[in-house]
């Protein structure tokens, strides 16, 4: 199978192992989307500018549109459709996911899988105790408030501008009251 | 996308023979620029060599030709980099310019010498129906005659004005850190200061690097100014976006007269290279610090500022995002 351009590659999405015949050009996204029928992270820019296309990658937010598939053999990915799973086995959402329903967090749609997985690896950084641009002291626990969220989660474009009720929705992801 | 081989390499020792033997051989880490470069058609590579997982991920405490500090792996991710404790206590500028940089998901991609290695924003550079003498030396450039508000202020050529976009080199370059390179020939270090060019005739050339030399570890040098150092970064929106201009800077203080013992400053976005005020730091050096003088000093670093109508702003930008800095660091506020 191992043409120079070809490769086969193994993966772990969202629970499922997954193997693809993959030109050594193609994208993870495009990998996801088009050869294994994974549509849940989607192609906004192409050009790591959206986060749209943001899935959480060996268990971090990653954009898939600036990896190619070659370089990400034997790795884990973990969809917005695949969230659900991570807490239990039910078909339960993902507390995030429900957040952003009960907030209106979105318009069209379209970005957020992307914000859910962005969200969803930025409150586990918070956790582990990252500091952000806007954190006041590097080295003190990160308190989540409104400034702290618009810069963690500002790799992820609204079009719609559905900015206040993502802000909303992992406000209260993160524990605080909406 | 042009067709290329993908090899992933064993170790570095590989690599580096792989693509010194290959002039259309090209390192790939984290990806984020050059994945890009691939789909725009500014890169066009045979073969790309995948580092991505040499195990070059640790961050160290070392003693070195510089004193007391860290070795920091070159596969390190910006993010873990960002949130390391001794990168938050003892190079608070580096932590200050990675957080500045990019968002979440790209610093958990992007690894530490990729940042370094990353290619100009030039709008022009990243459009391969315009002329441009670093994507394709002898074309021209299109950014002189051109949308000119990004353009370098200082150092450029008649061949090029592009500005480098890192924001953690110019914090690296104001803490005299320096990078390990394996190359065919062996190991060496090259100090910050050192690594990237000035464009003159050959823009094509971002770095002082051969061909098949590869960043393995960056050293950061613990010290007073490393200690005392943040990084501020003006750009066009809050987060998210390059720089227009940014300023790292550390600061020794006499506890006692209020005189600065040492100072160290470097900005970004206003020259091909990571830009150390030397000058600047000179005027400050024995002196009080104030506003004025910290103005004074960086306007002593501006006298070669060579502007036109759309980059004349960064002038003042630099010089007041400077005496901000500086005048922050006295105070204690840390940032």
């Amino acid at each position: 199978m191992d043409s120079p351009s070809t490769r086969r590659i193994s993966l772990t999405v969202d629970g499922q192992p997954r193997t693809a015949d993959v030109d050594t050009r193609t994208t993870l996204l495009d990998a996801l989307r088009e050869r294994l029928g994974v549509t849940s992270p989607k192609k906004g820019c192409d050009h790591g500018q959206c986060g749209s296309c943001t899935v959480l990658l060996d268990g971090r937010r990653h954009l898939t549109c600036l990896a190619l598939a070659v370089s990400y053999d034997g790795s884990e990915v973990v969809t917005a459709a695949g969230l659900g799973a991570l807490d239990d086995a039910s078909e339960e959402l993902h507390p995030v996911q429900q957040s952003f329903l009960d907030h209106d967090g979105y318009q069209c749609g379209y970005c957020t899988p992307g914000q859910v997985c962005s969200a969803v690896g930025m409150l586990d950084e918070a956790k582990a105790g990252h500091p952000s641009h806007v954190t006041e002291d590097l080295e003190a626990e990160p308190d989540l408030d409104d400034d702290e969220i618009r810069e963690r989660m500002s790799g992820n474009l609204c079009r719609c501008g559905a900015y206040v009720g993502i802000l909303a929705a992992v406000r209260e992801a993160a524990g605080r009251n909406a | 996308m042009k067709q290329h081989d993908h090899h992933v390499a064993a170790d570095a020792a590989e690599a580096v023979a792989l693509v010194a033997d290959n002039p259309g051989a090209r390192f790939l880490a984290g990806g984020t620029n050059l994945v890009d470069h691939l789909k725009l058609g500014v890169a066009r590579p045979d073969l790309l060599v995948d580092v991505r997982r040499l195990p070059l991920d640790a961050v160290e405490e070392y003693v070195g030709p510089g004193g007391r500090g860290l070795r920091v792996g070159a596969n390190v991710r910006n993010s873990d980099l960002a949130a390391h404790p001794l990168v938050r206590s003892r190079h608070p500028a580096v932590a200050r310019a990675l957080l500045a940089g990019a968002s979440g998901q790209i610093r958990h991609q992007a690894t530490t010498g990729g940042n370094l290695l990353q290619r100009t924003r030039c709008v022009y550079f990243q459009d391969v129906t315009t002329p441009c003498n670093k994507r394709e030396p002898g074309s021209g450039c299109s950014a002189i005659e051109g949308y000119g508000r990004y353009n370098a202020i200082l150092g450029a050529s008649e061949a090029c004005v592009a500005t480098h976009p890192s924001d953690l080199a110019v914090a690296l370059t104001a803490l005299d850190a320096a990078v390990v390179v394996l190359g065919p020939d062996g190991e060496r270090r090259v100090p910050m200061t050192e690594l990237h060019r000035l464009p003159g005739h050959h823009p094509e050339q971002d770095t002082t690097l051969r061909h098949g030399e590869l960043i393995t570890a960056v050293e950061l040098v613990d010290s007073p100014v490393s200690r005392t150092s943040t990084y501020a970064k003006v750009r066009d929106r809050a987060s998210y976006a390059f720089a227009l201009v940014s300023v790292a800077a550390g600061l020794d203080l006499d506890p006692d007269s209020g005189t600065v013992r040492d100072v160290r400053i470097a900005w970004g976005g206003v020259a091909h290279r990571p830009w150390r005020a030397t000058r600047a730091e000179e005027a400050l050096r024995g002196e009080v610090l104030t506003e004025d003088g910290a103005r004074q000093a960086a306007d002593a670093e501006l006298a070669a500022a060579e502007t036109g109508p759309e980059n004349a702003y960064k002038v003042a930008m630099v010089r007041n995002a400077t005496a901000m800095v500086l005048t922050g660091l006295a105070e204690g506020a840390g940032r």
